[in-house]
């Protein structure tokens, strides 16, 4: 069942008359043609929940918008950073309209009169088809309702939390704000807003042309739908599948993605995004979606699967996670920026031979401190995922210190036996 | 750093007097407050002031357009050199604190000097590390050596893993590559070409077969 990713790649998809010729904006007109709140009715009834990580259904959260003559606004949030995640620069470069299209429906919905797509720096490209489009779709005389722009970033991962992104979005600095007030009752400029995410807007005009109880029956009974799954790292076709929400983890990674190459055994994956606790072989038999990953104490958050295979140690992957969690926390909140940075400076001890698997209780001792204690859940992205490779790793990670140390100090690796003159008194 | 001098309490600053920003610099005791730059005489090339001018038509408030404004103004200038800021400031109405305080907060604002180059951001995150982009980043960096305007550096996700490992050269990604494609890269931008136009992201097909058309 293909509903966004349906013949994506058919050329010209982002023209206009492509679009409209097999259908598009067909929803948006006849979502015009109804009240906000049947639309938002419609939203709620498909359970719909948000694809940007947190999973928080969207028609709750549209209909958490208050009614009345003010201005509100929409913002899509394509700020898509989050390591292993890559579904909306495919959705947007290849299906414009169909965002475009999600966008006007929402922003009619919750009576917002001004949208803004924010888009990371780094998508210039990306950003230069949506605007074509969305010219397009503007002179064609579609979204006479509200006023679209397409805002870039500048390269800050943090702008994916959504009260940062407004923060950007007003020309500052991306630090997110203290919540509550959300922004659904003070967002940008202090105005009530919608965030959302490329998926979750894209995924709109479908629920509108089926009707919500239809798409309601796609999936599993809380996790509502179709899901765009990223599968990188160890595997053999890494890339972007839509998939029916409760699909079976092995068949995604093995059966659509390929699998790691011959030989090799699936030793750890992220199943979303590099944010969320890694799970082993054994959970790969669980259904994809969001409760059952959420059982498994890990999230489904952007629905990115990170495959490491048994090639790669723990704490390699450790060390990438604290790298780039390090560098991205933006220094508001003291747990996360001192926190990311000590998580880091361990984990290279670690790798140089200078710890003990002492320090293992260390690490997660200030994983602890960090999860719960800070504006925005940068700090908890990284202490959750190396807190749980501590805890389904640890005899690994003892003996990749050991040997490290061994290495180090000029003792024997392993299991040999120390020389007499080396043994310590 | 080309261009700039320690002062007085070891502050950087530029020949013009204008400190080098950075969040990690001593606070400057020496200068007094920026005031909005005054428009008589802060000249503005007027492209860029037509460019600036634009972006803040776009929003409900001007501040929004500083990301955009700044970008334009390093499109300009090659870096937001305190010029560069000092100009969109002016168009803005704006201190240039406070633009300086956003110029050094995002990856893509540059805020050392920089001459007009090439950008080459080589992803060495998860998924691309897992691939062979240590190797990858190295032969970038040993085949851009010496090159004074070609920019290498390690990057964070790019979000194009289904191409990993991948680099981002001029905003085009490229990807999946493999050391020996470094000299091709450095090649492509000396000729003027489009870069490894076999391995560019834009031509790829969706991985997920039933959603081909």
């Amino acid at each position: 069942m293909k509903l966004l990713f349906d013949r994506i790649d058919q050329p010209n998809l982002n023209r206009l008359d492509t679009y409209r010729e097999r259908g598009g904006y067909e929803s948006l007109r006849r979502a015009l043609a109804m009240s906000p709140d049947e639309v938002v009715a419609e939203i709620d009834a498909s359970g719909l929940r948000g694809r940007g990580g947190a999973g928080f259904q969207m028609g709750k959260k549209a209909s958490f918008i208050p009614k009345g003559d003010m201005d509100k606004y929409l913002v899509c949030n394509a700020d898509e950073s989050e390591p292993g995640t890559f579904k909306d620069r495919e959705l947007m470069q290849k299906n414009p309209h169909q965002l475009i299209e999600g966008m006007g429906i929402a922003a009619h919905a919750t009576g917002c009169n001004r949208a803004f797509v924010y888009i990371r720096g780094e998508y210039d490209y990306v950003a230069d088809i949506l605007e074509a489009s969305l010219r397009e779709a503007q002179e064609a005389g579609l979204l006479e309702h509200v006023i679209l722009v397409v805002h870039r970033g500048a390269g800050a991962y943090i702008c994916g939390e959504e009260t940062a992104l407004l923060d950007s979005l007003e020309g500052k600095r991306g630090n997110p704000r203290l919540k509550p007030p959300f922004p659904a009752n003070q967002g940008l400029y202090q105005g009530p807003t919608l965030i959302n995410n490329v998926e979750t807007l894209s995924t709109v005009p479908h629920i509108i042309r089926m009707g919500g109880s239809e798409y309601a029956k796609l999936g599993t009974e809380t996790s509502t739908g179709t899901k765009i799954v990223s599968v990188s790292g160890h595997v053999q076709r890494p890339g972007n599948y839509e998939i029916e929400l409760g699909m079976s983890s092995r068949d995604i990674i093995f059966g659509l993605a390929g699998g790691p190459p011959e030989g090799r055994r699936v030793k750890l994956w992220f199943p979303g995004g590099s944010s969320s606790p890694v799970l082993t072989e054994e959970h790969l038999d669980l259904a994809y979606d969001f409760d059952s990953m959420a059982q498994a104490g890990s999230m489904l958050g952007s629905g990115s699967i990170i495959v490491v295979d048994d090639t790669t140690p723990v704490l390699d992957v450790a060390k990438w996670v604290a790298k780039f969690y390090t560098h991205e926390s933006c220094g508001k909140c003291t747990p996360c920026r001192e926190g990311t940075a000590w998580t880091l400076a361990m984990v290279e001890r670690m790798d140089r031979g200078e710890a003990t698997p002492m320090d293992l209780e260390i690490m997660s001792g200030v994983q602890e401190q960090i999860i719960g204690h800070c504006l925005c859940v940068l700090g908890d992205s990284m202490a959750m995922p190396i807190a749980s490779m501590v805890k389904h790793f640890r005899e690994e990670l003892e003996e990749h210190i050991e040997t490290a140390r061994a290495r180090r100090e000029g003792l024997p690796v392993g299991d040999a036996p120390v020389p007499p003159e080396q043994v310590a008194v | 750093m080309t261009g700039t001098e320690s002062g007085a309490f070891g502050v950087p600053r530029f020949a013009h007097g204008s400190r080098v920003p950075g969040w990690d610099r001593a606070a400057d005791l020496e200068k007094d407050p920026e005031e909005v730059p005054d428009p008589a005489t802060t000249p503005v090339p007027a492209e860029l002031r037509a460019e600036i001018e634009e972006y803040m038509s776009r929003y409900p408030r001007v501040r929004s357009a500083s990301i955009p404004a700044l970008r334009a103004a390093q499109r300009h200038h090659g870096w937001c050199s305190p010029e560069a800021i000092e100009q969109v400031a002016c168009v803005m109405r704006m201190t240039p604190a406070a633009l300086t305080e956003v110029a050094t907060f995002y990856d893509m604002t540059e805020t050392e000097p920089r001459p007009p180059h090439h950008d080459v951001f080589v992803c060495t995150n998860i998924s691309c590390s897992l691939r062979g982009a240590a190797e990858v980043y190295d032969a970038v960096c040993a085949a851009a050596e010496g090159e004074a305007d070609i920019h290498a550096r390690s990057f964070e996700c790019l979000g194009a893993c289904d191409i990993a490992p991948m680099a981002s050269v001029d905003g085009v990604y490229v990807g999946p590559l493999e050391p020996a494609d470094a000299a091709t890269i450095v090649d492509d931008l000396r000729a003027g070409r489009p870069v490894l136009e076999d391995k560019q992201l834009a031509r790829r097909p969706v991985a997920d077969e039933e959603a081909r058309a």
